[in-house]
Parts: C-alpha cells; structure tokens; sequence
C-alpha cells in the first residue's frame, strides 16, 4: 500500500537552515548537509529545501548545495526557491534535485507551470501554495519568505489549485500560515477542501506540534503526506517515534 | 564501466551519484560504442514517453539497446520504455517486453501521479531481490504502469497491481527509483552490479 509521506523541510537562508515563526524572526537551525543526513538515516521519507529568501529579493537560490545534498543522500528531495525560469529549473535538476517547487513565480506567471511540465514532466513540477484564511475565504499570499514583502494575491486557494494542477502540477504543498509555527495542529478542513479538489498528491504543511496531530491529519483527510520543520528540527518529535506511533494508529507508513 | 544513457530527461544525476556512493564509476552517454562495449548499461528517465524515444531514435540506439548482451537495467519511465507500447502519445517503444503500458485513474482517494514509497510484492526469484525483503518499501513516481506480465519478478499495487520489476535474460526494470529508494535501493543497485 502507499504508505503516507513524512517530510521535512529545512528553510534554507544564506546556505544554512533556519527557521522562524509565522515566516518572521529566522533562527539558525544547522548545516544542511548533516541535517540530511540525519534525516535520512533516521527515515524521514522526503525532503523539501526551501530557499524563503529567494523570491522576495528577486534572486536565485544558490545551488552549489544541491548537487551536495544529491550526493550524499538516498531518498527524494525538492528544491524550492526563486526559480523564476526554465534554466533555473534545469540546473537545479541537473544536479541531482528530484522536484522542484514553484510559488510566487508561478503566481505571477500561471504559464510558468506548463512551461516546466511540459519540459520536464509533470511529477517533478510541485506548486507551494502559501494560504491564510481571511474571515470566511482561503486568500492565497505571496512573497511570504519576507515578511515585509509579504502581499495577498488575488487567487483564493481552492481554484488556485485547481488551476496549477490543470496547467500541469504533479504535486501540492499547502502551507497553512496562520498554523505556522503555532503548533496546534494541521487545519485538516482548509487541507480537506484543497485535496478533494485536485486528482493530484496534496502535502499538508504548517501546524504540527504534537504525534497526534500527524494522526488526526491521516484519519481525517485523504491528505498524501504531511510537512513539518522546527519540531523536528528541534528533535521535540522524532521521526522513528513518529512511524511508530502513526503504526499503532493504523496509518500506514515506512519504517 | 558502467554506461547511463543520456535520455535526456531530469535528474539522472541522481542515478550517477548512487553508482559512486556504491564506489562505482560511470559515464553518462548517448554515444553507440561507449554503450555496446559498456560492462553494464543503465537506462534512466523522467518525463514523458514521446519525447524520450525520439531522444534515442534521434542519437541512433533504439536498435543499440535491442542488441545489448550485458545487463541493462532501465529505471521508471526507461524501464517502461523496456515495453512494447504505451498510452502516452500512444508511443511506440523498444518491444522487449510484450505489454501496453498504460495511465493511472485517479479517484477521490488515489492522486496521480502516483508518488511515494510504496511496497514489493515478490513474484519470482531474481538475483536483483538477494538481501531485499518480500514487502520492502522503495520510492515510485509515475503517472503510466505496465500490466503485470509472466515477466514480472515484483508487482505493486495502487488501485490494481503493476509491475514494479521485470526481467528477462540481461534486461530488467525497475518502475521505481532505486536511487532514491534508501538502503533497499542501494542492495537492489548492488545486486544489479554484481550480475554476471
């Protein structure tokens, strides 16, 4: 059976991984290269390197890493970042990236999308999507790796996703960013509505604090896989106890 | 030496970088002779099947790889290109294996493409499964499947069983990607290193 994904991502800034609460206030959380390891060999079953500098200051993510990560470790792994064009992409991929993953870009230019599928196919081609709820609607925003750059975009989240994977999305992350850093659970209905909108994999990001918000976010939604960064990162949850617990709660996973 | 095939898709440098971290050498290639005189052949690929056989048609090896002796593994859509046909621009392919592959559906709980680790269900031994579990967990992304045929040494299953390896004489594929499947992965590459 395929078994739900765990997946960490390390906010990469400046070549090392950060992390700050709700996209504000980044701390230093280590070397990439030993955090992957460690999250390889402790079973993680992806990982996702975000550059959250990269596309509010109009640069590219610095690549030199990738074809390091690429090197060292055995398990996929998606670069997300500033990539704002299809030489981008092809360097990125060229040296060892799995996927790649696409957010503000793509909302300035929807064609971005099916410019990427087109050339590299769909499943390496993951559309981020960064979503705050605005009283009743899902309002996806943009530019959110600086916080004083951060703008709202005119696309709500639910036809937004439905439009990239028209144009050629082989797979969603959603972040939630009012759960953020906050750590008090996925928010399973804004993720339920995105996943039963689209035909492709959907990844639940934004809120884990806690083993058993893993699981509410398995049993409630059909979600593919779930993203998480500071609780790993500060080892408060660990992967092999993750799996384990999430075995005992009948979700299927890899161990 | 190892030969990989340059089928121009993405990320084959990933397949490289799992042959050194097993301490093997090898060159990345669309040239005839490198390939023919190749101890093994790789044959990777991401993308659609169209483009990736007017690729080979177009550097001149789709008879090259139907006459290879040694092994050759192709790997996700290079081991779908192992097959007769495919859906996929309705494309012909190299015809090693007598089967059509064909699309996944995706339904209210099965996305597509299908992506992530998924589980071997064993079908006949094969030197590439020594030291790997019945039920091991390696990592597929594909939107296409082949049919499980009397070829098949493992399936898998998303909805209907697929072939996860085929193999026959000195081809064999995995829909999988063993690069990037951990340490199941790197046995099953190992085991395609050490075959005769």
């Amino acid at each position: 059976m395929l078994t739900k994904r765990i997946i960490a991502c390390l906010d990469v800034k400046d070549g090392r991984v950060v992390k700050g609460v709700r996209f504000q206030n980044h701390v230093d959380m280590g070397d990439i290269l030993d955090l992957s390891q460690r999250y390889s060999d402790e079973g993680v079953d992806e990982l996702v390197f975000y550059d959250i500098t990269a596309s509010s200051d109009g640069r590219v993510v610095d690549k030199s890493w990738v074809k390091q990560v690429a090197r060292r470790i055995n398990i996929p792994f998606c670069v997300a970042g500033g990539i704002r064009s299809i030489e981008d992409a092809k360097v990125i991929l060229n040296n060892g990236a799995d996927k790649i993953s696409v957010n503000s870009p793509a909302l300035e230019r929807s064609e971005f999308i099916s410019e990427l599928a087109k050339i590299f196919g769909t499943q390496c081609i993951v559309v981020g999507i960064d979503s705050r709820r605005v009283d009743h609607d899902l309002q996806v925003y943009q530019y959110t790796g600086d916080a004083t750059k951060t703008i709202r975009s005119k696309r709500k989240t639910v036809s937004w996703a439905q439009e990239v994977t028209r144009l050629g999305a082989g797979e969603i992350v959603v972040n939630c960013m009012n759960n953020d850093g906050v750590r008090e659970g996925y928010d399973i209905e804004q993720l339920a509505a995105v996943r039963s909108a689209v035909s492709v994999p959907v990844i639940a990001s934004g809120g884990a604090g806690d083993y058993s918000h893993f699981a509410d976010l398995f049993h409630q939604t059909d979600i593919d896989g779930a993203l998480a960064a500071s609780v790993f990162h500060s080892g408060e949850i660990t992967i092999p106890k993750l799996k384990a617990y999430l075995r005992s709660k009948l979700i299927e996973v890899r161990v | 030496m190892i030969a990989i095939i340059d089928s121009g898709g993405a990320n084959i440098a990933s397949v490289k970088f799992a042959l050194e971290r097993l301490g093997v050498g090898s060159v990345l290639t669309d040239d005839v002779n490198v390939i023919r005189s190749a101890e093994k052949v790789m044959l990777p690929g991401v993308g659609a099947a169209p483009i990736a056989m007017q690729r080979l048609a177009s550097a001149g090896l789709i008879d090259c790889i139907r006459t290879l002796e040694q092994p050759v593994l192709g790997i996700c859509l290079g081991m779908q290109l192992l097959f007769a046909h495919s859906d996929e621009g309705d494309t012909k392919l190299l015809g090693l294996f007598d089967a059509n592959c064909k699309a996944f559906t995706p339904t209210s709980n099965r996305s597509v493409p299908h992506m992530g680790w998924n589980q071997l269900a064993f079908q006949q031994d094969h030197p590439l499964l020594a030291g790997v579990d019945n039920g091991a967990h390696v990592y597929f992304v594909h939107s296409y499947f082949a049919p499980v045929t009397s070829q098949t040494i493992a399936e898998c299953s998303y909805g209907h069983d697929f072939t996860a390896i085929v193999g026959e004489k000195n081809f064999i594929g995995c829909q999988f990607h063993p690069e990037r499947s951990g340490s199941v992965g790197a046995r099953i590459l190992q085991n395609f290193l050490e075959m005769p």
